[in-house]
């Protein structure tokens, strides 16, 4: 197909259109990674190696597991008994091999009833919710809080010694973790579109369970099954230890405690049930982490760049002093731009060497009191260059070319590859500050409006809180709230989405900061509530006569708004200039597409970009 | 706030209801011939009738329910069938042994997790996956396992720590701490390992959100971000996982009480399951059923003190 | 749009008195009232636009129109038959003729199953054999501009329009008469989006389709809408054709949702913006006079 915009987006897919992309897929390409993996090799190879030795116990074992011989107790290994004997003279190997045996089998029993409970009520209570999840919720709080080996005891005193009835008892106890798990992702996953979209078509609840749902569940089950084996060995094997298992069995937790009882004539006898037991749970573990890990390098592809994105920048300001060296003075007769980039690239090292560059060759300028938009589709690199203007890139984001100056002074060095936090942290909050795109979350749900306005004053202008605290109310009435004392006092949840954006918008202007970098400020609004954040923002911008920087999808945003334009588009900037140059006389083809697909003013229902070839492509 | 703790407390209280009846019922129904096990073989049938009789054992299971709620009610849970002695007595002596040991465990578990799963989320790095190859040996060893390993090597081979750990009053509190050690260490191994990882994620969940980015840009700093906005969010996780392991302690102390021969409810469970004597059992199931309570409850009431969004609905 | 035109034009869904409710989470609350009072309309070949913000119940309309919504009250008739409580198998029927697009391309398809198994089911639910199936499928992504060796990819390695090309391809599946579009055009970026649209009114142009096309963005309605009607807190507040809906409205809703969206030019928006403050005060100021008057 011809159009260049989406496969662009192919290449480098857009962080904001990530959304939901809930549920793990197996695929033969899991299974692969698998094995390609150090850890699910030795866990498999572990697994297998002990379910063959537990299948063959009958075969390979030179002894009964029971068979004692009386003259050669505790003995040391020789050619008949390879690991010696116990103190009833019991072959150590044998009782090793037949205690395997019975230690997976009942590990999977207990599995089984848990999985045979587990999945189908949490595939219903998700699925349905209402009465029965109602109810099952409350039987499953109570079943988390109960101790198991507590339990396994109350079992044992009612039903007497048996592998069996407290491994069922305990996969009774443990299902839970299994509904959980089930429900938790059938409800991420039933008011997914596409299962919508099956219902449309007039697919039965059954085959939509199977198609869709079930396919969701299956690898954490797997998971969680690995797990649950573990925990049961561990359990089953306690109780055995503590002699309240079948005695005529042989167990790794019998021969455990058998060899406890013994420790100061013959700890070897402890050894070996303990090796046991650490490589079959180990290997399970191990196998759980390895499949989990297969999981994720699938989701990583998926979503590396959001991930790049989101994850933090905590670790460069502790090495941000190690990096101090005396900054190079910017070039003369550009000292009276407020900002100024030059030549900016930025990129992320990728695991085979390569740098993937998401900013190229980018420069531009911003004046005190000016207003600068930024507009490009998804992709186009934006939101990388204004946030390594704030120094708010991901950890692993470098700059690979060009400097950053502000109001005189380098931010970013020419030669620099990363944003210096030490000098950033002096500028963030109060000469540079920040409007986020997503109201709601850019506010701790856990403080109160008033604090994150009050906090961020105190610290930045060293004010007392009282003085914060009036100064953060008449914000508040500034940013055109009816009631700043009962926003002042709210919680984040307790207000709505163009509220909270009045709030953001009123800690960003409430150190007087010389630049505000707004990302997409209006884009999660509705459009006459962002007619209105439009309007406080142009007053306050004019008030305080800030310098701007926007960064905007909407061509509408930037003719309210904007004195300047940049275009952008796959990291490089496209063409720049006055805003009635580009929206009515753009230069570049790009621009001129982008103009074209405007919806205002075009004649409905005709053609807007393939009109010249029919049919559509 | 207050009506959101009535509204746990209530809830928690028909649990306990709820555990005390099944469990009751469970141990009798199952259970057949009580007074001829007690008895032994060699007694007449006239002697077990009897036995029957004085135990209560001929009246209907529910009448004989109700009557020892309205016995546990008044402190009352009933007497041993092999030693006579009071079921709430024996709990009585052997609870502060096992809650000192189990509560030494948990505030170095939440300590230690804390502080290696915070450092592993905020430094990554080495430390990490440190933390993430710690978090699989722990999961691989039971944690009675570990107790038995550490009374071989460090208490029968090397010496350096005594192999049974029994409290005398008269020791003084330092023999007394150095009697704990082992056993505690047993217990805290495998919470620590899993607590931290679990704490881990948590941790670095909360330092992708949005408004982390957003107080950055407001100046505020690393050390404030951390310990109050990313800390106090992913608090809630951490407590979830530690008191999930709570509760698994209190099964897992029994064992090591078991390997210590410490004087605690352990010895006291597993004697009192060898020989169906239900009475104990009974009152054991009752005392885990409160702690476990008491502590979800705590949790619930600190969690709603951390989000103002439980508290509301 | 003449009107005489739009009268030609049969209704073949209609939509009277319609209510939605949803049941209260809390225990004894009154169900939250979604709709109230809707009555609407759609002909053959005809594109009803419904446009209104956040919360205006506009997706909630056209989630009940396909069985997706708990109708309390009203009717839903679709060719003479009332499917306001239509079961599951007659909604597999209704699906040959009522198909829906959806807003969000990220997660209308299930990431796990290849473009071809996606298009595939609802010929499968309605019993087609496979090696047809397969070959309605390959005409499919040719209708909508997908290259055909998409059958064996899975929708990640897609692009968000070329999702939403999957998605229409999937409710052009049964060649329906009415497809449902909700919000298709929101998620994607302006140029992507202009092809979208372009598709959609090729595809009205070959096939005769119906639309009923939910959308915030007035901009879209008026491009790709007959008749448009403007939903406000679950009620229609004004209908009409589509160009004096969008561009010369009566009701004060309409006229401030007009006003607020900006154009791309900075003159021509200074004006917009003048007009809309110079509305804003007409509107406070009537409202002050009702408040006094009543």
């Amino acid at each position: 197909m011809s159009d260049s915009v989406e496969t662009a987006a192919v290449a480098a897919p857009a962080p904001s259109l990530h959304t939901g992309q809930s549920g793990t897929v197996v695929r033969s390409t899991v299974i692969r990674r698998l094995l390609r993996n150090p850890l699910g090799i030795i866990a498999i190879t572990l697994l297998l190696a002990i379910s063959l030795l537990a299948v063959l116990a009958p075969v390979l074992a030179p002894f009964q597991e029971n068979y004692s011989n009386i003259a050669k107790t505790l003995a040391a290994p020789d050619s008949v008994n390879i690991l010696g004997t116990d103190s009833a003279g019991r072959d150590v190997w044998s009782r090793l091999l037949f205690g395997a045996q019975l230690t997976l089998l009942s590990a999977l029993l207990c599995a089984g009833v848990a999985i045979a409970i587990g999945l189908p009520a949490g595939l219903i209570a998700g699925y349905y919710a209402g009465k029965f999840e109602a109810v099952s919720n409350w039987v499953v709080s109570i079943l988390m809080s109960l101790p198991g080996l507590i339990v396994l005891l109350t079992i044992r005193a009612a039903f007497g010694p048996s592998v069996w009835i407290s491994m069922i008892a305990f996969g009774i106890l443990i299902s839970p973790s299994y509904f959980r798990l089930t429900r938790t992702a059938v409800q991420s996953v039933r008011n997914e579109l596409y299962v919508d979209a099956a219902r449309v078509s007039g697919l039965s609840d059954l085959s939509i369970i199977a198609r869709h749902i079930f396919s969701v569940v299956r690898a954490p089950i797997i998971i969680q099954t690995a797990a649950i084996a573990g925990v049961a060995i561990a359990i089953q094997s306690g109780l055995e230890f503590l002699g309240l298992g079948d005695p005529t069995k042989a167990t790794w937790g019998v021969m455990l405690s058998e060899g406890f009882k013994n420790v100061y004539l013959n700890p070897t006898l402890l050894f070996w049930p303990a090796l046991a037991m650490a490589l079959t749970i180990g290997g399970l573990v191990l196998l759980g982490n390895a499949i989990r890990d297969a999981l994720e390098d699938g989701e990583k592809i998926k979503h590396r760049k959001k991930v790049a994105l989101t994850k933090g920048t905590t670790a460069a300001p502790a090495r941000a002093g190690q990096q101090r060296k005396s900054v190079t003075a910017v070039d003369l007769g550009t000292e009276h731009h407020l900002v100024k980039v030059t030549n900016l690239g930025v990129g992320y090292p990728q695991a085979d060497g390569s740098v993937k560059k998401v900013v190229d060759d980018v420069s531009f300028h911003v004046d005190r009191g000016e207003i600068l938009g930024i507009v490009g589709e998804s992709g186009s690199g934006k939101s990388q260059t204004a946030f390594s203007i704030l120094g708010l890139l991901p950890d692993n984001a470098r700059i690979v070319a060009g400097s950053i100056q502000f109001d005189g002074n380098y931010t970013v060095a020419p030669g620099e590859d990363r944003v210096d936090q030490a000098r950033l942290s002096r500028l963030r909050g109060k000469r540079i500050s920040y409007i986020p795109q997503e109201p709601m979350s850019n506010l701790d749900p856990a403080f109160t409006i008033g604090y994150q306005l009050v906090t961020p004053m105190v610290r930045v202008l060293g004010i007392p809180k009282e003085e914060a605290r009036k100064r953060a109310l008449k914000l508040l009435a500034d940013v055109g709230i009816a009631n700043p004392e009962r926003t002042f006092s709210a919680y984040p949840h307790e207000v709505s989405g163009g509220m909270a954006q009045r709030v953001l918008i009123a800690g960003a202007i409430s150190c007087e900061p010389d630049l505000v970098i707004a990302d997409e400020p209006t884009t999660a609004l509705d459009v006459t509530v962002q007619a209105d954040v439009l309007d406080l923002l142009r007053e306050l911008q004019q008030r305080l006569n800030i310098g701007v920087i926007l960064v905007t999808h909407n061509f509408g945003v930037v003719a309210d708004l904007c004195d300047r334009v940049a275009v952008m588009q796959n990291g490089r900037l496209v063409e720049e200039g006055p805003v009635r140059d580009i929206l009515r006389n753009p230069k570049e083809q790009y621009t001129r597409t982008l103009l074209a697909s405007m919806l205002e003013g075009k004649t409905p229902m005709s053609m807007l970009v393939s009109s010249q070839k029919e049919p559509v492509a | 706030m207050i009506r959101f703790i009535a509204k746990r407390l209530g809830s928690g209280l028909v649990v306990l209801f709820a555990v005390s009846a099944l469990t009751f019922f469970l141990l009798y129904v199952s259970s057949g011939s009580i007074a001829r096990n007690i008895l032994g073989d060699q007694a007449t049938a006239e002697q077990v009738a009897m036995k029957e009789h004085e135990l209560g054992l001929d009246q209907p299971l529910v009448v004989r329910y109700f009557s020892w709620v309205a016995d546990a009610l008044s402190g009352n849970l009933g007497a041993s069938w092999f030693t006579s002695e009071p079921v709430a007595n024996s709990l009585a002596t052997r609870i502060p042994v096992t809650m000192t040991m189990v509560f030494a465990a948990m505030i170095l578990i939440a300590a230690c997790a804390a502080l290696i799963g915070v450092v592993a989320a905020v430094k990554r790095g080495w430390v990490d996956r440190v933390v993430q190859v710690g978090a699989i040996v722990g999961d691989s060893i039971p944690g009675f396992v570990i107790g038995v390993i550490l009374v071989t090597i460090l208490a029968i081979q090397l010496g350096l720590f005594p192999a049974t750990s029994t409290i005398s009053p008269e020791a003084g509190p330092e023999a007394w701490v150095y009697s704990m050690s082992l056993p505690v260490i047993a217990l805290l191994v495998n919470g620590v390992t899993g607590g931290a990882q679990q704490i881990r994620s948590a941790v670095i969940k909360q330092l992708e959100r949005d408004y982390v980015r957003t107080l950055r840009s407001r100046g505020i700093g690393e050390r404030e971000i951390l310990f109050r906005h990313v800390l106090r969010s992913a608090a809630p996780a951490g407590l979830t996982v530690l008191s999930l392991q709570l509760i698994g302690m209190l099964g897992g102390v029994v064992i090591i009480e078991q390997i210590f021969a410490l004087p605690g409810m352990g010895p006291l469970a597993v004697a009192a399951t060898g020989q169906s004597d239900l009475p104990v059992v009974m009152g054991v199931v009752m005392y885990t059923v409160v702690v476990v309570i008491v502590v979800n409850l705590l949790v619930d009431i600190l969690n709603g003190w951390l989000n103002p969004k439980v508290r509301v609905s | 749009m003449s009107t005489v035109e739009v009268q030609e034009i049969a209704p073949f869904l209609t939509v009277e008195n319609l209510v939605v409710e949803y049941p209260s989470k809390k225990f004894r609350a009154k169900p939250f009232r979604a709709l109230t009072d809707i009555n609407i309309s759609i002909g053959q070949g005809e594109t009803l636009g419904l446009v209104g913000e956040s919360g205006s119940g506009k997706t909630t309309l056209g989630r009940a129109v396909l069985g997706l919504a708990p109708v309390a009250a009203g009717r839903i008739t679709f060719e003479g038959r009332d499917i306001s409580h239509a079961t599951r198998k007659q909604r597999r029927s209704l699906s040959r003729d009522l198909q829906v697009v959806f807003q969000d391309p990220y997660t209308s398809l299930n990431p796990a199953l290849e473009i071809g198994a996606i298009l595939a089911e609802p010929l499968g639910v309605q019993g087609l054999e496979q090696t047809a199936a397969r070959k309605r499928v390959k005409e499919l992504l040719d209708q909508v501009g997908l290259p055909s060796d998409a059958i064996h990819r899975l929708p990640r390695e897609f692009s968000g329009g070329q999702r939403q090309r999957v998605a229409i391809a999937r409710a052009l599946a049964l060649s329906p008469k009415l497809i449902v579009c909700d919000e298709p055009v929101s998620a994607l970026d302006l140029s992507t989006q202009a092809r979208v649209l372009d598709l959609f009114l090729q595809i009205q142009k070959d096939t005769g389709v119906s639309y009923l096309f939910v959308s915030h963005d007035l901009d879209v309605v008026r491009h790709i809408s007959h008749r448009v009607a403007v939903m406000y807190h679950g009620e229609i507040v004004e209908e009409g054709p589509a160009d004096v809906v969008t561009l010369d409205p009566e009701h004060p809703y309409t006229q401030r949702l007009l006003l607020a969206s900006p154009v791309p030019d900075p003159d021509r928006q200074e004006q917009r913006r003048a007009d809309r403050h110079r509305l804003l005060d007409i509107q406070r100021h009537q409202n002050e006079q009702a408040g006094v008057s009543a």
